[in-house]
This record gives C-alpha cells, sequence and structure tokens, in this order.
C-alpha cells in the first residue's frame, strides 16, 4: 500500500513495523468490507434457496459439476501458487516471486475461461429471432424447458439464475481485478523493491486472492451441488 | 489567505500582535495542482469541507421549494410529480453527499491525525481517493438530478423502484454505490489510523472521546455501507437485465429490498450521530472547564451504539406484515439503544454540573445539540413503541423524529466542531457576536420548523404527499416560516465564516484553552503537523491543569 520513496518507509510512518502492522490490518479491514458486500447476496441467496428448493435442485443440475469441480481445483492451485509467491518474497528469491505470481495470473486465466465457456452455453442461445432453446438468462427469452419446469417453478428458476449470475459474475469481477494489482506486484518484485525485510505488498495481495479464492468455494457447493447428495 | 501576515498586522494592530506562521499547510505550496493532488490530511479535510458545503445548500434549496409549496394546501406551486422529485434529491443529497460524510470527512479528516500526535493518516492516499470517489458519486447522482430526476424517495423501494419510476433510478443507484466506497475509505482509514498511528503514550484511555466516536462510526461504515452497496447494485441489476430478486411478478420479495436497505439505512443514522456526539463531548468538557464526567462511559457507549445499530433495523418495518415476535423483538432491541444515548446526554449534564460555563458560540450549539437531541431520541422511543408505530409511520411524526436528530443533532454539532476548530483550520478566529446570533437564530429556526410537523402527524398528516387537507394549513406555514429563519440561520456563518478566512483576527494556537493535542500545534498547524511526535504523559481532558503552550515549530 505504500510506495517507495527512496526506501520502502513512508514519510508518515516511524518505522517498516508500523507501515507493516498499518498496510495488513488495512488490508484486513477490507476483506471485512468484502465479506458484508458478499454477504448480502448469500443472505438473498439462503432466502430464496429455502422459498424455492425445487426450482433451485432443477438449476442447479443443469450446471455442469465437473467443470465447477475443475475450476475449483484451478482456483486452489493459484492459491498454492500464490502462497509460495509470498514464500519466496519472505526468503528473498525475487525470481521466484515473478515466476510464482505469473502463475497464480495463468490459473486465474484458466479459471476465467472455463467461466467463459459456461456463460457463453447460457447466454448464446438467447439471441437472434428463432426459438431460444437453452436459454438461461432471466427474462422474456428464459427457456425454462431446459430445466424440465413449468409454471411457478419456471419463474423461481428464474431467481436462480439470476443469483448465479450475480455471484459468479462478481466473483469473477474481483479476480478480473487481482490480474493488473498482480502485474503490478509481479513488476516491482523483478525491479527489486521486495526483500525479507519489506515484501508486505506481496502478502497483502496474496490475502486479497485467498480471499477470492474462498468466496469460490463457497459458492461452488452453493451453486453447483444443490441436490447432490 | 495566503499573505497571512499582512492581514495579521492590519487587523491586529490595536491588540496583542499575534501573527501567523510563517509556514503552514496552507501556504506550504501554491495552485490548483497542489490541492488536487494532496495527500495532506489537512487539505484533503478542506478540500470535503467546499464538497459537502456545495451539497449541503443544494439540498437545502430543495427544502426551500419543498416548503414553500406547502405553504398552502393545493400545494400550487409544483406538481405532484416535480414534488417527488424534489423530496427524493433534498433526501438522497443531504443524506449521502452532505450528513454522512460531513463531519467524519471534513473534522475528522482534519483532526484525526492531530488528536493522535501523527504525521498524517495510515494511508494518504487512499483519503485523497476515497474524496475523488465522493466526487465522482456526486457527478453520477447529480446526472440524474438533472436529466429528469429521480422520484423513489431517497429510500428506493422496491417493486416501484425496480419495477415503475419511469426516472433514472440507475444513474442515482450508481452514484450512490460509488459515493459508499468513498465512505468505506474513510472508516478503513480512521480505524487503521487509530491503531497502528497513535503517539507514544497515548493509550487507549488517553484518547479524546472525538476519537472514540470516530472509531465506532468507522466500525459501521464498514460493516454496513457493503450492505447497501450490493443491494443497490441488486435493483440496478433487476431495472437493467430483468433479474426477479425484488419484483413480485418474478417471485421475488420487495420486503427483503427493505430488510438489506435498512441494515445499512438504521446503522447510517448512527454513522450521521456519533461524530457529533463526539465534538458535543469535547465541546461540554471545553467549554465547562472541567473533565468530562463519566469518560469510560461515553467511550464505551459509543461502541455499544455501533452494536447495537446492527440489531434494531426492522423497526422501520412494523407495518409490512412481518412476524408478531420478530416485531417484539426488534422493538425491545430498539428501546436498548436508548441506554447507551442516555449514558452520554446524563454524562454531559454531569460535565456542566458546577462547571464554570461559558457562553461562547461552540457552546451554544452544544447546548442546542443536548437539548434537541434529547427531544429526537425521546420521540425515538414512541417510534420503538409496536402499537405507536403503526399509527405515526409515514406521517411527518416521522419526519420530525429525524430531522430533530440529523438536523438537531448532526448539522448542530457539525457547526459546533466548525466553530470550535475554526481557528485550527484557518488560523483566524470567526467573528464571536454574528456566531452567537446565527446560533440562536439556528435554534428557533430549527424548532419552528420541525415541532409543528410532530403535532401534523400525530394528527395524521402523511409524509411526501404534496398537497393537504386545509386545516393543516396553520401548522403548516408556521413550518415553512420556520425554515425560512433556518435557512437565514446557516447563510449567516457561511458569510462571516468565508469573511473571516481573509478578514478575520489571526487565531493564537490554543483560544479556547483546551487541552488535547491539537491545539499544541500552531493555527494553522504545518503540514507534518508538529515539528516532533509529542509524548503523551498526561490524562485527557486534563483542565484542572494549566494549559500546555504551544511548542514552537
Amino acid at each position: 500500500m505504500s510506495e517507495a520513496h527512496g526506501g520502502p518507509l513512508a514519510h508518515h510512518f516511524h518505522d517498516l513495523d508500523q507501515q507493516r502492522e498499518a498496510a495488513s490490518l488495512g488490508m484486513w479491514i477490507f476483506i471485512a468490507q468484502e465479506i458484508l458486500f458478499f454477504g448480502g447476496l448469500f443472505g438473498v441467496y439462503t432466502i430464496y434457496r429455502n422459498l424455492y428448493y425445487e426450482a433451485f435442485a432443477a438449476g442447479s443440475h443443469h450446471l455442469s459439476w465437473k467443470l465447477g469441480c475443475y475450476n475449483t481445483l484451478v482456483l486452489i492451485g493459484s492459491s498454492f501458487t500464490m502462497a509460495m509467491a509470498v514464500y519466496s518474497a519472505a526468503v528473498g528469491r525475487k525470481r521466484a516471486i515473478v515466476g510464482y505470481i505469473l502463475a497464480t495470473i495463468l490459473l486465474g486465466a484458466v479459471f476465467l475461461g472455463v467461466k467463459y465457456v459456461e456463460y457463453h452455453e447460457k447466454i448464446a442461445p438467447c439471441f437472434g429471432d428463432g426459438p431460444h432453446t437453452g436459454c438461461l438468462v432471466p427474462g422474456a427469452r428464459f427457456d425454462a424447458g431446459a430445466l424440465q419446469l413449468d409454471g411457478a417453478r419456471a419463474r423461481e428458476a428464474q431467481i436462480y439464475f439470476s443469483l448465479y449470475f450475480a455471484m459468479t459474475g462478481l466473483h469473477a469481477l474481483h479476480m478480473i481485478i487481482g490480474v493488473p494489482i498482480l502485474l503490478w506486484v509481479a513488476k516491482n518484485a523483478a525491479a527489486g523493491l521486495y526483500t525479507p525485510a519489506w515484501h508486505t505488498p506481496v502478502e497483502l495481495v496474496g490475502l486479497y486472492w485467498h480471499f477470492v479464492d474462498i468466496v469460490w468455494i463457497f459458492l461452488f457447493p452453493l451453486l453447483y451441488l444443490i441436490g447432490h447428495h | 489567505m495566503n499573505s497571512g501576515e499582512q492581514d495579521a498586522r492590519k487587523t491586529m494592530s490595536s491588540q496583542a500582535p499575534l501573527t501567523l506562521p510563517k509556514r503552514h499547510y496552507l501556504n506550504a505550496d501554491y495552485g490548483v495542482r497542489s490541492w488536487l493532488l494532496t495527500t495532506d490530511h489537512k487539505r484533503i479535510a478542506v478540500l470535503y469541507l467546499v464538497s459537502v458545503t456545495a451539497m449541503f445548500f443544494l439540498g437545502g434549496a430543495y427544502a426551500v421549494i419543498i416548503r414553500l409549496n406547502l405553504l398552502e394546501p393545493t400545494g400550487s406551486l409544483v406538481t405532484a410529480e416535480t414534488y417527488n422529485k424534489l423530496f427524493t434529491a433534498h433526501g438522497v443529497l443531504m443524506v449521502f453527499f452532505f450528513m454522512i460524510p460531513a463531519i467524519p470527512a471534513v473534522l475528522g479528516n482534519f483532526l484525526l491525525p492531530l488528536m493522535l500526535g501523527a504525521r498524517d493518516l495510515a494511508f494518504p492516499r487512499i483519503n485523497l481517493l476515497s474524496w475523488y470517489v465522493y466526487v465522482v458519486g456526486a457527478a453520477f447522482t447529480m446526472y440524474a438530478v438533472v436529466a429528469g430526476g429521480l422520484d423513489t424517495g431517497w429510500t428506493f423501494y422496491t417493486p416501484y423502484s425496480t419495477a415503475f419510476s419511469n426516472t433514472n433510478v440507475i444513474a442515482a443507484g450508481v452514484g450512490i454505490f460509488i459515493t459508499g466506497f468513498s465512505s468505506i475509505l474513510t472508516g478503513l482509514n480512521f480505524i487503521v489510523t487509530i491503531h497502528t498511528m497513535r503517539a507514544p503514550g497515548l493509550t487507549w484511555f488517553r484518547l479524546p472521546l472525538f476519537v472514540w466516536a470516530h472509531y465506532a462510526t468507522s466500525l459501521i461504515q464498514i460493516l454496513g455501507t457493503p450492505v447497501v452497496a450490493i443491494t443497490i447494485l441488486l435493483v440496478a441489476m433487476e431495472r437493467a437485465f430483468h433479474f426477479g430478486f425484488f419484483d413480485p411478478a418474478r417471485g421475488g420479495d420487495p420486503i427483503l429490498f427493505q430488510h438489506l436497505f435498512w441494515f445499512y439505512s438504521h446503522p447510517a443514522v448512527y454513522i450521521m450521530i456519533l461524530p457529533a456526539m463526539g465534538v458535543i463531548s469535547e465541546l461540554v468538557t471545553c467549554f465547562s472547564r472541567k473533565k468530562v464526567f463519566g469518560y469510560g462511559f461515553i467511550a464505551i457507549s459509543s461502541l455499544a451504539i455501533a452494536g447495537l445499530s446492527f440489531m434494531v433495523w426492522a423497526h422501520h418495518m412494523f407495518v409490512t406484515g412481518l412476524s408478531v415476535y420478530a416485531a417484539m423483538i426488534f422493538s425491545a432491541l430498539s428501546f436498548l439503544v436508548a441506554i447507551p444515548s442516555a449514558i452520554k446526554v446524563f454524562n454531559w449534564v454531569a460535565t456542566l454540573y458546577r462547571g464554570s460555563i461559558s457562553w461562547q458560540t461552540p457552546m451554544l450549539y452544544a447546548f442546542g445539540f443536548i437539548g434537541l437531541f434529547t427531544i429526537g431520541g425521546l420521540t425515538g422511543l414512541f417510534l420503538a413503541t409496536l402499537g405507536l408505530d403503526v399509527h405515526v409511520t409515514d406521517t411527518y411524526f416521522i419526519v420530525a423524529h429525524f430531522h430533530y436528530i440529523m438536523v438537531g443533532g448532526t448539522i448542530m454539532g457539525y457547526l459546533g466542531g466548525l466553530h470550535y476548530w475554526w481557528p485550527k483550520i484557518t488560523g483566524r478566529l470567526y467573528p464571536e457576536w454574528w456566531a452567537r446570533v446565527s446560533a440562536v437564530v439556528v435554534f428557533i429556526g430549527f424548532n419552528l420548523t420541525f415541532f409543528p410537523q410532530f403535532i401534523l402527524g400525530y394528527l395524521g398528516m402523511p409524509r411526501r404527499y404534496h398537497v393537504y387537507p386545509p386545516e393543516f394549513q396553520v401548522l403548516n406555514v408556521m413550518s415553512s416560516a420556520g425554515a425560512s429563519i433556518l435557512g437565514v440561520g446557516y447563510l449567516i456563518p457561511m458569510v462571516y465564516l468565508a469573511w473571516s478566512m481573509r478578514y478575520g483576527k489571526v487565531a493564537p494556537s490554543n483560544p479556547f484553552q483546551s487541552t488535547g493535542l491539537e491545539w499544541r500545534t500552531t493555527s494553522p498547524p504545518p503540514t507534518e503537523n508538529f515539528a516532533e511526535t509529542p509524548i503523551i504523559d498526561e490524562e485527557v481532558y486534563d483542565y484542572a491543569s494549566p494549559p500546555k503552550e504551544a511548542r514552537s515549530v
């Protein structure tokens, strides 16, 4: 959070310990704020899942749990490479930091690619004049037939997919925001700004990345595995 | 303002020749760039001061038209549609762009590092970012207001806001969403600063009560604001992409919106009032020349209010068909808020008892606050009572109640604090006579505006209507008359405070003989606040000992 002005210590701190303490407390508070941000969505999810369990289960069965599972493994892998980047910074291996961060970005990109495929198959049928078979975007063109639902259940399934897009969309947005930050840290690491004595930015971007992963760890079962006992 | 020394010599020639310090934060650098790219918390506070003042007078202008329209029962000045847009703009601008940022972002920003003996907030650039975020949010909202307006009320209730309103809900929602993050960033900065930037010897229980109040406020900003952010985002998504979260026609539940909205927006009331309480604690003890009574209780009661604030939201929803048992629990929890609030009031009164009270302007505002907050708080108990709340829900009783808290509380605290710290901020004294006159005018104007509204509401006049039955006219005319007095009361300080920046007497570093670290540096302070980091070896509010001299910088 504090950039180097002739050394990593910013002018208003007394020493690096104080600066480190302030920076990490700041990131933890930011994460607390993020938990409440996603918390509102999880609250909405909880209420509608209880009200409309059958439609939610039907919607969930339509998602590919295999793709979801694959993406979960990819993200856990990216958390591992991120943790290795922090470790490399702590022991002062400059090139390893850069390598592990680039690996983290790569795994993040794989996740987003899979997400794109999943989105595409739900959104693409909604365009054009034709019959919108398989369109799962809430609205007039929503194809409840794809879920073998009709009447009220069909309407309720639209709420499930609204939540699906809102929750996974916001999660993906957090990953996309993370990429330029990771690149910035990698650039600074390559320039040799981080030492075993001062590598707090690497730790903090790591914290952020782990937080985004943990959100997915909750999203995956809540969205993909309803009714799979 | 920058040719300070010459002015100082002119105005002070008859008295002790005080001069402004040679170098201070205001003349450290010149030019627009030096302000727009500053990371100095004091300059950012001044940026916020300018922005929230503009928003305050804009929001006030809408109130003027509203009160003009209500002068006579047929409301012939504006149409019903326009009236809806007017009270919406008034509410949105005042709540999100004036009252929530006013005290924290102006006074808090300026004072927190000074009170903590620090050189700046923990994250100076995030502090500047928060101001830009605020400005961008304000720009979106102003666009919504100018390009046809918004008619949902500041509460954005669904399904009206999602399915029926043909106004700029998305633009206004985006503006409020963005501004929310400005509030979050300020809160984050304050919490980290209070935890990690205290000067040596400044233990938690030596912190000024202003700091405690801002700590509690920041907790609410961090934990509440993201929830309203996601809620407003869901409303925008519902309008843009036909998501059905709050639309009964699509299986959604409009009441769920109210739960999510009030989960933030009730605590938001405490974001507005807690910093004002912090200001009042400073004023009461300073102008009684006495250590504040019950320091620990006042400090902890701020945290108690913050904690309770998250457990009372459904008292806004007693008429929505909430379960009886839930309503009873929320009612009981709402009553509990009275305890920490009353602790503060009783301790302020106990501080006054046998104090050596002086009637300077900030103290007049403090007295005004205590009286008006007490009325606002006690009528809050009416609204926590299930049966009575049903009778007065959506009437002018509610309007009167929350204006007593927000205007009678927050703005009195803000103006009191602004006067008290004005010499520190500008290096100039405000004209005492004019300031006392305006404090009295504000008090009279306020009560004349809002007390009749309690009666109107109790008699059954609904809020947000642009016409009313003729028997309510006398009380409405009283209210409108009071509003014009109140408006004058707000314009007078605007004029003499602006005047004093150039022509006011040069202020000493501690004009009110206050304790507290901010008075131990020069007025205005240098960019780095203190020449050397102060070391604190005495208790807080030590008014029994003679005041400490300012250290030369």
